[in-house]
């Protein structure tokens, strides 16, 4: 997947937010026009892979390649010649980067987090994205870091794509700590969206252990707090478990706390650990074959989704995991998703099978193998 | 966001000791224990969660012997658990608080069930009944219409928005014409209210009709029914002329549910001194009729010889055996993969397995009487409950609250007598009963201990309910913790997916 291209700038001083498109048809000035002869029209800015030439608008030359572009797509292009795509038009996973950091550091982050200032520089830029996100958008995924960093400006994010996405599924993902504080959930609940669910992540019943996990002190207090708050306000939750060596042991602890603490929260969700960002790092402390947790997750997901809760394993071969969890695995969740195995080839369930990250190609499952029909 | 203002000079790991709290000082939370069994015990704590532990551990919290560094598992568990805290006041207290507010929301709704006697004639002469007359003097014996819409005055006065109102014999359905002339009555009135009504009828059914089951139909009316097992069994407990009450109530039960479906249709048992004796057969005969739960209802303090110790303990402990037999075998249906469950277990399993309230009218604290059911019998007085009415039938007025001719619903709710009940209906205040693991699990049954041990507040020592109930509790638990299926079949009881 290809997020960012690179050439010769011309005349752009400031950063451009526009749409593409490859139709000399269609003209604005919210349009970035891709092509190597330039157009005589309106248009924010043109992307070319020819040589530098006259244009008369802001214009990126050189640029090796745009075949990961599609018309509808909307990109940033920096007086640095960065063309940044920050929505793609034609998938189902567009993800908001509020800020890359986070005042937690688990240990299997798959996104590290960075200590730099990128706020005002991302709310800029996504004040100007969302009002061109294209309004039938079905999901829209608000991530980080810890976007609650953004303080005041979380809300305001929020409240932008509110008005200008009604219809768009929000799903924000935050470890909940900020929400502690009532008067944050109690913001949230003013912005007053029906179609926003939080994804906040519960690694164990116990402090230590969940403390220990994402390298916080106090952090499962917080969280904890936090759902209940959010949950008095009415806001719609998720609970997201990543499955490691770290989390299985109290894992089914876990499901019964979850069902008698936060019985409000509307989806738990499993998830197999992801080959990136710290975990090749950490992978002494965090790997476990997941065939060799299946009878904890087994218990988790069938006491849970036994009490009536809605329940998903993410990330899970299905040739690992016993047949009764198949109903819970679901597909895929990202587009990094769905690279498999050669062994895959032959397997008969190739079609309802998640795969594998890309990522985790490296790591995986010494139990895989195909299925026959 | 306090937390952004810290700067962070470093992002190395640490482990997981750095995040353990300081040094093994840890307070208590309010728990009660109890012993399980030889080598266990069980802990509970102040919402009803409860850890299986070996014996000799609360002791050993207690004496703060407990480390955190020999025993991490069990350290962790008590801590997640709500058992011990590492300050004084717990960080999440409040999570505490709202599971507490959570579980004694069953108060929130106030009187939710009221029974209608609508009269008190019957065409069966069962043994152990003293209330009903086989009599054909309506003027006498049914519920006069001023006090039906009295009692639907009254009823309509509770702050609940969901109301049951149950129509009661006798056999109800000889004063069919009253039951329907009550729920039309009640109906505009219900709506403009804002009340979400449920209408139950309990019948014999002896002498249901298609009239009746058409009206049932087209008015969302449940019908509730007893079968005490198998036609031997039946028939020699539920004596009417014919001797046929059992073939009355099978062929009424089909009927029942082919107008109004299966699940708009329940079943009761009354556990009698015959029925002690089948417990097998009684299991086998609901399921064979296609019910998929059971009630091993509690015998009744009436099947007692009142007031004789010896007896009555001797009484509780053949129930008690009675009832774990059946249970078993109901467990075997389970174990050979049929959903079937016992209705009394289900109610203490929701308890112990589940953070929602249970309102169940004879195991609550505070007690079901008033605060959740209130009883109208046919000549206007009102009652606490059935019991209480049963007691009047034999003179004793303890728990009549007042008339519907002269007392209004303050004074029927909150008046002098219900005042006098409060005191003794919170088992958290009860000797015995406050110290006792079981508390949030069992209730407070004041009617029970006045009517078998002469006083409300009741001597725990030797107390049928007691007895009952805290047996029934300990091996429930004893057995989830010592068979994990068991386990599993009992998580499937409480499962709010199942229909109820
Ligand atoms: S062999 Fe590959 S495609 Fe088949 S179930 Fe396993 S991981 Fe999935
Ligand atoms: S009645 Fe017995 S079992 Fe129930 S709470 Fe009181 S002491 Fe415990």
């Amino acid at each position: 997947m290809i997020f960012r291209a690179k050439g010769i700038p011309l005349h752009i001083n400031e950063l451009l937010v526009g749409i593409i498109t490859r139709n000399p048809e269609k003209q604005g000035e919210q349009l970035i026009f891709i092509g190597d002869a330039a157009p005589y029209g309106d248009y924010l800015a043109i992307l070319s892979c020819a040589p530098a030439s006259y244009t008369g608008l802001p214009t990126v030359f050189n640029i090796s390649s745009l075949d990961h572009l599609a018309d509808g797509d909307i990109v940033s292009i920096g007086p640095d010649g960065i063309v940044r795509t920050v929505y793609r038009t034609n998938s189902f996973y567009n993800t908001i980067l509020a800020t890359e950091r986070c005042n937690s550091n688990c240990l299997m982050c798959s996104q590290p987090p960075k200590d730099k200032n990128d706020i005002p520089y991302l709310f800029e830029l996504y004040r100007r994205v969302i009002p061109l996100i294209p309004k039938d958008c079905v999901e829209l995924t608000v991530s980080g870091g810890e976007p609650t960093l953004m303080g005041e400006r979380f809300f305001e994010l929020l409240e932008l794509i509110t008005r200008e996405l009604p219809d768009t599924e929000v799903h924000v993902l935050t470890n909940g700590r900020s929400f502690a504080w009532d008067h944050l959930a109690e913001r949230l609940a003013r912005i007053d969206n029906p179609r926003l669910m939080l994804g906040i992540p519960v690694y164990a019943d116990y402090y230590q252990v969940h403390d220990h996990i994402v390298q916080a002190r106090g952090a499962f207090d917080q969280t904890i707090l936090g759902l209940h708050n959010l949950a008095r306000h009415g806001i719609r939750l998720e609970i997201r478990v990543v499955l490691h060596q770290q989390s299985i042991p109290r894992l089914t602890r876990l499901a019964r706390y979850i069902f008698k603490n936060l019985p409000f929260a509307e989806h738990v969700t499993f998830m197999g650990l992801e080959y990136t960002g710290y975990t090749p790092h950490n992978i002494e402390q965090l790997w476990i074959d997941p065939y060799d947790y299946n009878n904890e997750l087994t218990e988790a997901v069938e006491f849970l989704a036994g009490q009536g809760m809605h329940v998903s394993i993410y990330n899970a071969q299905l040739c690992v995991m016993p047949e009764r969890l198949w109903p819970y695995a679901r597909k895929s969740i990202s587009d990094w998703k769905n690279d498999y195995l050669p062994a895959c080839e032959s397997c008969s369930k190739l079609d309802d099978c998640g795969g594998l990250f890309t990522w985790n190609l490296k790591k995986c499952s010494a139990y895989i193998q195909p299925l026959s029909a | 966001m306090v937390e952004t203002l810290i700067q962070r000079n470093t992002r190395k790991f640490k482990a997981p000791d750095f995040y353990a709290g300081s040094g093994n000082v840890y307070f208590l939370l309010p728990f009660r224990f109890h012993r399980l069994n030889d080598r266990k015990e069980v802990l509970v704590n102040e919402v009803g969660d409860h850890l299986v532990v070996p014996t000799g551990t609360a002791a050993r919290i207690v004496q703060r012997k407990l480390r955190r560094e020999d025993e991490a598992e069990l350290y962790g568990d008590l801590i997640a658990g709500f058992f011990i805290a590492e300050q004084q006041l717990p960080p999440l207290i409040d999570v505490l608080a709202t599971r507490y507010r959570t579980k004694k929301s069953f108060l929130d709704q106030f009187t939710s069930l009221h029974l209608f006697v609508i009269t008190l004639r019957c065409e069966h002469t069962c043994h152990y009944c003293q209330v009903s007359r086989v009599t054909s003097n309506k003027d006498e014996f049914d519920m006069r219409y001023e006090h039906i819409n009295k009692g639907i005055d009254l009823m309509l006065r509770s702050p609940g928005e969901y109301l049951t109102m149950e129509f009661q014999g006798g056999e109800a359905l000889l004063a069919f014409d009253k039951i329907v002339y009550a729920i039309e009555r009640t109906k505009p009135l219900a709506l403009e209210k804002g009340k979400q009504m449920t209408y139950v009828i309990c019948t014999n059914l002896a002498v249901l009709d298609e009239d009746v089951l058409a009206y049932c139909q087209a008015n969302n009316v449940l019908l509730s029914t007893s079968l005490d097992g198998p036609g031997f069994i039946h028939n020699q407990n539920r004596r009417r002329p014919g001797n046929n009450s059992y073939e009355l109530t099978i062929k009424g039960i089909e009927m029942a549910r082919q107008w109004l479906g299966p699940g708009n249709l329940s079943a009761l048992m009354t556990t009698t001194n015959l029925s002690l004796d089948h417990p097998l057969a009684i299991v086998d005969e609901y399921f064979q009729q296609g019910f998929r739960s059971i009630f091993l209802r509690p015998i009744s303090p009436y099947g007692f010889a009142l007031k004789n110790e010896k007896k009555n303990k001797y009484e509780i402990e053949r129930f008690i055996t009675f009832y774990k037999t059946a249970l078993q075998h109901i467990l075997n249906y389970n174990r050979d993969g049929e959903f079937f469950r016992e209705e009394y277990a289900t109610i203490i399993l929701k308890k112990i397995l589940t953070p929602f309230p249970v309102g169940y009218v004879d195991l609550n604290s505070p007690a079901g009487s008033i605060t959740n059911a209130i009883l109208f019998n046919y000549d206007g007085a009102v009652y606490a409950s059935d019991e209480s009415r049963m007691l009047a039938e034999s003179g004793d007025y303890t728990f009549r609250l007042g008339h519907l001719d002269t007392h209004d619903y303050e004074a029927v709710f909150y008046g002098e007598k219900a005042q006098e009940l409060a005191d003794v209906m919170v088992n958290e205040a009860l000797p015995g009963c406050s110290e006792c693991a079981f508390q949030s699990y069992c209730g407070a049954d004041p009617v029970h201990n006045h009517a078998t041990q002469g006083s409300v507040w009741g001597y725990r020592p030797t107390s049928t309910f007691c007895q009952k109930n805290m047996e029934l509790i300990r091996y429930l638990i004893e057995l989830m913790d010592s068979d994990p299926q068991v386990k599993q079949i009992f998580e499937g009881w409480v499962s709010q997916r199942r229909a109820s």
